[in-house]
């Protein structure tokens, strides 16, 4: 099975943000980068389980500045065969998802996973521009994947429970918390990761309607109203007159 | 043109819908035009959408689309917004959405916003979209150029409103693609609240619940204010509680009325999934719990004394 695993790099969560540039851009400042999670526990590893299990090749894609190299390396050490970086900034989600969908194109992928959005934008986009790009079927939310002879079965995420399916190859899929378990990547892998290929192109044209204009920060929450356990009629009346939501 | 995509439920018009007809419309003065609205699938209340603004209801059916797959959902919606000139194209920011939006954007080559959490500005022929970034620490506006716009809109981010009568239903039979997706089983296991993405209250609780055999203290109290019920990640990890309602930065992320969370710390990634909520109410025994900085209101005790009291004190003040 061939799989291509699109990863990309994100802000640690704890990551006290500020802004540059008139509110422009994200101060790097201090800001720790990671692997976006998603991308890195559930679709690098599923995609690597699969490989163990059927055999194939597991292919990492980043779009992205030289910088990047870090997170492609440890995607590597986790256990991926090989490394595509696009070597340019991710401007938006429609810029990526044409690097992605034009790499993938002459590459025959049976399987091309993404995590189910990035934890800074949550923009969940990326994976369904690909598929309409490739005109391929796409599963979003995926929480299981397993494979049945040439099908694929998948459980995903909908409104209030889950939804399982059948899809037949090649099919993107959108990777959620569920699908495998994070793997930590060892000396040998690290290792490994070093001699392994990172082969940087460069990025298609690509045009998107969708520009960011700038950044502000929430209103300070105004400190918190301390209510005496014993009484609730006093919380029930202060929701009623004073917050107005029930 | 503003085409909203409605969705509904078994046959009946979700709350979901409501909202985004309500937002359809608005955006649809502002831009000095009009808002349709789409079903997919027999409908019973689809005229209705016609009370939140929508002028036309144009409800499509094909064998195809029984049930969701986002290739034949979305040959749908973009052959639906061709016909009727569709300048902006508005979906529900859930999971449905999520798997819509990019697709659409590319088909209709136009630019996508997805989560956006209220009114467009449109002055001076600009079209500028809000949404959260940062696990909820900031706001990014965007500026859709493109013809054609395709967003999403977040859960419970305006209020629906009543303007008009209901309208016009007209069938539209389409013939799609046959579809590569093929729906084995559907296990939904949400009572008859809202679904936890569109619920205006919530009521959650964390591992200071100790087990899974005290959650009856949380379901009265969230019985009692017709609210949905939530948990932290720990706890649907160790199975006390389904996945589904698993809310923070791993989980799903709402932007209920109220909130209401016993036993939970506040950890920035449960933060990351609830701080958008309009109001806050933390239950918590340790007075250092960070959750109270994110909070309108504290009650510092235990939450097997508080929650049963809370409970009680609603009961008095609806007799
Ligand atoms: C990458 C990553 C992603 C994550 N994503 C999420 C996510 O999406 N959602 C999420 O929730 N977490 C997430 N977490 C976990 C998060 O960091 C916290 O560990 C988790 O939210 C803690 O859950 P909790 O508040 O229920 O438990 P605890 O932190 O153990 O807090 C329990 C609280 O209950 C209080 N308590 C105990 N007994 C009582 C009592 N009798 N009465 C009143 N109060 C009591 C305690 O004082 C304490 O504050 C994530 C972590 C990581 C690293
Ligand atoms: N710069 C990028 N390079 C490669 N893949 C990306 C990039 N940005 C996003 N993705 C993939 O698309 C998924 C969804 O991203 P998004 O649509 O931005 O929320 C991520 O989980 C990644 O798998």
């Amino acid at each position: 099975m061939k799989i291509l695993v699109c990863i990309s790099k994100t802000p640690e969560t704890t990551a006290k943000i500020a802004f540059t540039d008139n509110n422009t851009a994200l101060d790097p400042n201090g800001v720790q980068f990671i692997l976006n999670p998603y991308d890195e526990w559930f679709a690098l590893v599923r995609a690597l389980e699969l490989k163990e299990e059927l055999g194939g090749t597991v292919t990492v894609i980043n779009v992205g500045p030289a910088s990047n190299d870090v997170i492609i390396r440890k995607a590597l050490a986790i256990g991926a065969d090989e490394a595509i970086r696009v070597d340019a900034e991710a401007t938006g989600a429609r810029f990526v998802a044409d690097q992605v969908a034009n790499y993938a194109k002459g590459n025959d992928y049976d399987l091309i996973l993404t995590g189910k959005e990035t934890i800074d934008y949550n923009g969940s986009e990326v994976g369904s521009m690909i598929a309409e790009l490739l005109e391929l079927p796409f599963q979003s939310f995926a929480r299981e994947l397993t494979m049945e002879g040439d099908n694929v079965i998948i459980t995903r995420e909908i409104e209030g429970g889950t939804e399982k399916s059948k899809s037949q190859l090649p099919l993107v899929v959108s990777a959620a918390k569920g699908m495998a378990e994070q793997r930590i990547p060892n000396m040998r892998g690290i290792m490994m990761a070093k001699r392994k290929p990172l082969n940087v192109i460069p990025a298609v044209e690509s045009s998107d309607g969708t520009k960011l204009s700038t950044y502000s920060l929430p209103a300070e929450k105004s400190s918190v109203k301390m209510i005496d356990p014993e009484n609730m009629d006093e919380l029930v009346r202060l929701l009623k007159e004073e917050a107005k939501v029930i | 043109m503003v085409l909203v995509y409605a969705e509904n439920q078994d046959g009946k018009i979700k709350k979901s819908a409501h909202e985004i007809v309500t937002f359809g419309y608005k955006t649809a003065q502002s831009m000095g035009t009009e808002c349709v609205a789409l079903v997919i699938g027999n409908v019973v209340d689809a005229a209705s959408l016609g009370k939140y603004g929508a002028s036309k209801v144009i409800q499509v059916n094909s064998s195809q689309l029984e049930s969701f797959d986002s290739q034949a959902y979305a040959q749908a919606i973009s052959e639906v917004a061709g016909q009727v000139g569709a300048k902006l194209v508005v979906l529900t920011h859930n999971y449905s959405g999520k798997a819509l939006l990019g697709r659409l954007g590319v088909k209709l080559n136009a630019g996508v916003v997805s989560g956006v959490i209220q009114l467009p500005e449109t002055e001076g022929g600009n079209f500028k979209v809000r949404k959260v970034v940062f696990s909820g620490k900031a706001f990014a506006e965007y500026e859709i150029n493109s013809d054609i716009k395709v967003i999403s809109l977040a859960g419970n981010s305006l209020k629906p409103e009543i303007v008009a009568e209901d309208v016009e239903v007209s069938n539209l039979e389409l013939s799609i693609n046959d579809r590569k997706v093929e729906v084995i089983e559907v296990n939904i296991q949400a009572g008859d609240v809202a679904p936890l993405p569109e619920a205006e209250l919530v009521v959650s609780a964390g591992r200071g619940m100790k087990g899974p055999e005290n959650w009856n203290i949380i379901e009265e109290l969230a019985r009692e204010l017709g609210a949905t019920t939530a948990c932290s990640r720990p706890v649907s990890d160790s199975g006390w509680r389904p996945h589904h309602e698993h809310v923070g930065q791993t989980g799903i992320a709402i932007k209920p009325n109220l909130y209401i969370a016993a036993g939970i710390s506040g950890a920035i990634q449960h933060l990351a999934g609830v701080s958008s909520s309009k109001c806050i109410v933390v239950i918590n025994k340790d007075p250092e719990a960070p959750f109270f900085k994110a909070a309108d209101y504290g009650v510092c005790a235990d939450l097997f004394d508080v929650v049963p009291k809370l409970t009680e004190s609603l009961k008095k003040a609806k007799a």
